[in-house]
């Protein structure tokens, strides 16, 4: 929270990922580190409500479990879903996930390997072709493809969600690569572009400083924030 | 005055990348407010010969007073010697060698001659760990990372070698440097570009482990966007001083006196 100080972040859309491996895997969270996670979030939430919300993190491959926490963190005030890497991503175990989203209507985001030409230990990698195929079966739900920077091909995924319009790609990750922001603007548009930071804060701090030099003030605002307010429940944000 | 040491010009062969001209790396450095840059020619590292680019950098480099050429060598390649040579007499701060990219040997007797030879003729030698993330590479982009042992056997191999190391993370940095001598680290220099700042403590620990003098300013543009190296050091409580050692005064330190 001081680094966002520092780079003038009012909210923070914020996720925990179980026990970060203490107790099950990162990308493979048990229930109960599930809820452990969630509640963290959920205290930080409470704690800081108007600079601190929350995704609500689950496993598809507990699929009660996963639906009574979603109705549990989703009802206590988070705004969105994190799907990291428990499952693919276009899995029907997903499907009953989605609908709840569009119940709720908070969108879902979903971890990504920007290119997933082989299996990978740790996690059930999905990439953008996977993850447009979960948006097109559900078109109520918007969708992030996070992170674009985290690391990958990423001139793989920008053509594969190009014209999938219930699909945003946030900016987020520790790739500064030049060129990057460029071709995400050219594939999807600022319309469809979000501001993130993901761990690395200096990065997208970095990738602000640059779009602040490419974009006119107006597409600028979009990805700042516009398009985040757009996209998560009305009242999520203080300045809605 | 702020000087990044790990600048490139030319096309990459692996993908588009905007901004490789001279007068769009002038630009750059005038969004990040770099007065001064030193500058590698990079379709170079990727040909037979690296140094068949060194003629042009020294042509562009003289057109723009802001501009310092670091000129390639390949040990394998005869007649090398000559190139350390055209380095000092032009006034090179350094020149470079990525022996994986040129398919050779990172601590074979060519680079040991290479760390000799530069070390004899006080020459700085830069080695770039990576130039992307390895997640993202090209299909038929396969040399691999320079190893953390190459650069602790090369600082072994000459007494009065000066290394710079660009594109090091924080693991790497603190294998070589706390795998060598106080003497042998104190002969490496290190740039920010790869090192994750806040709110990940990585730089904050490597300054405060492995010291602000070992610590220099390199953003690997235009491959980079060089505001992570300034937004990075923005998010840290430095001191006035301490910023002034790292975004200038480390490396010209160890800049060599010639030509008078």
């Amino acid at each position: 929270m001081r680094a966002g100080e520092r780079v003038g972040i009012t909210a923070h859309v914020a996720s925990v990922l179980g026990s970060w491996g203490l107790t099950s895997p990162i990308y493979f969270p048990s229930p109960v580190d599930i809820e452990y996670g969630n509640d963290c979030l959920l205290a930080l939430q409470r704690a800081h409500p108007t600079r601190i919300r929350g995704y609500c993190v689950v496993n598809p491959n507990f699929r009660d479990h996963a639906e009574a926490e979603l109705r549990r963190c989703l009802g206590e005030g988070m705004i969105g879903i994190k799907l990291a890497a428990s499952r693919r991503a276009n899995d029907p175990l997903l499907d009953p996930i989605c609908r709840i989203a569009a119940h709720y209507g908070v969108p879902v985001l979903h971890h990504i390997w920007q290119h997933r030409q082989r299996e990978y230990p740790g996690q059930e990698a999905s990439d953008a072709v996977e993850l447009a195929q979960l948006a097109r079966r559900h078109p109520d739900v918007n969708f992030v493809l996070a992170h674009i920077a985290g690391g990958g091909d990423w001139t793989y995924s920008l053509p594969a969600v190009r014209h999938i319009a219930n699909l945003f790609v946030d900016l987020s990750g520790s790739g500064v690569d030049g060129g990057m922001l460029e071709a995400c603007v050219e594939s999807v548009g600022v319309e469809r572009l979000l501001w993130g930071c993901d761990l690395t804060i200096d990065t997208g701090w970095a990738k602000l400083r640059y779009l602040e030099h490419i974009l006119p003030d107006s597409d600028l605002q979009l990805v700042r924030w516009r398009n985040a307010a757009r996209i998560f429940p009305p009242g999520a944000f203080e300045s809605d | 005055m702020r000087l990044d040491v790990n600048t490139f010009l030319g096309a990459y062969p692996f993908r588009r990348v905007p901004g490789t001209s001279p007068e769009a790396l002038l630009r750059a450095m005038d969004r990040v407010s770099a007065d001064r840059a030193w500058v590698s020619h990079l379709p170079g590292i990727f040909w037979r010969d690296p140094a068949a680019g060194n003629p042009w950098l020294y042509q562009t480099v003289e057109r723009y007073d802001r501009f310092e050429p670091v000129p390639a060598v390949h040990p394998g390649m005869a007649g090398w010697e000559g190139v350390i040579a055209e380095a000092r007499e032009r006034g090179a701060p350094a020149v470079r060698c990525d022996p994986t990219y040129y398919g050779i040997d990172p601590v074979g007797a060519a680079m040991r001659s290479l760390v000799q030879r530069c070390s004899a003729e006080d020459v700085r030698l830069m080695l770039a760990v990576r130039l992307e993330d390895a997640r993202q590479r090209h299909p038929n982009d396969r040399a691999g990372e320079l190893p953390p042992w190459a650069v602790r056997t090369l600082i072994r191999s000459a007494p009065g070698i000066q290394l710079f190391v660009t594109h090091a993370d924080r693991p790497f940095i603190e294998e070589v440097h706390f795998g060598s001598t106080p003497a042998e680290s104190s002969r490496i220099l290190w740039d920010i570009c790869w090192i994750w700042g806040p709110p990940e403590d990585h730089l904050e620990t490597l300054l405060r482990t492995v010291g602000v003098d070992r610590f220099v300013f390199g953003t690997g543009q235009p491959l980079r966007l060089p505001e992570t190296c300034v937004a990075k050091l923005d998010l840290l409580d430095l001191t006035p001083e301490h910023r002034r050692v790292i975004e200038n005064e480390n490396a010209l330190r160890v800049k060599p006196a010639w030509p008078a």
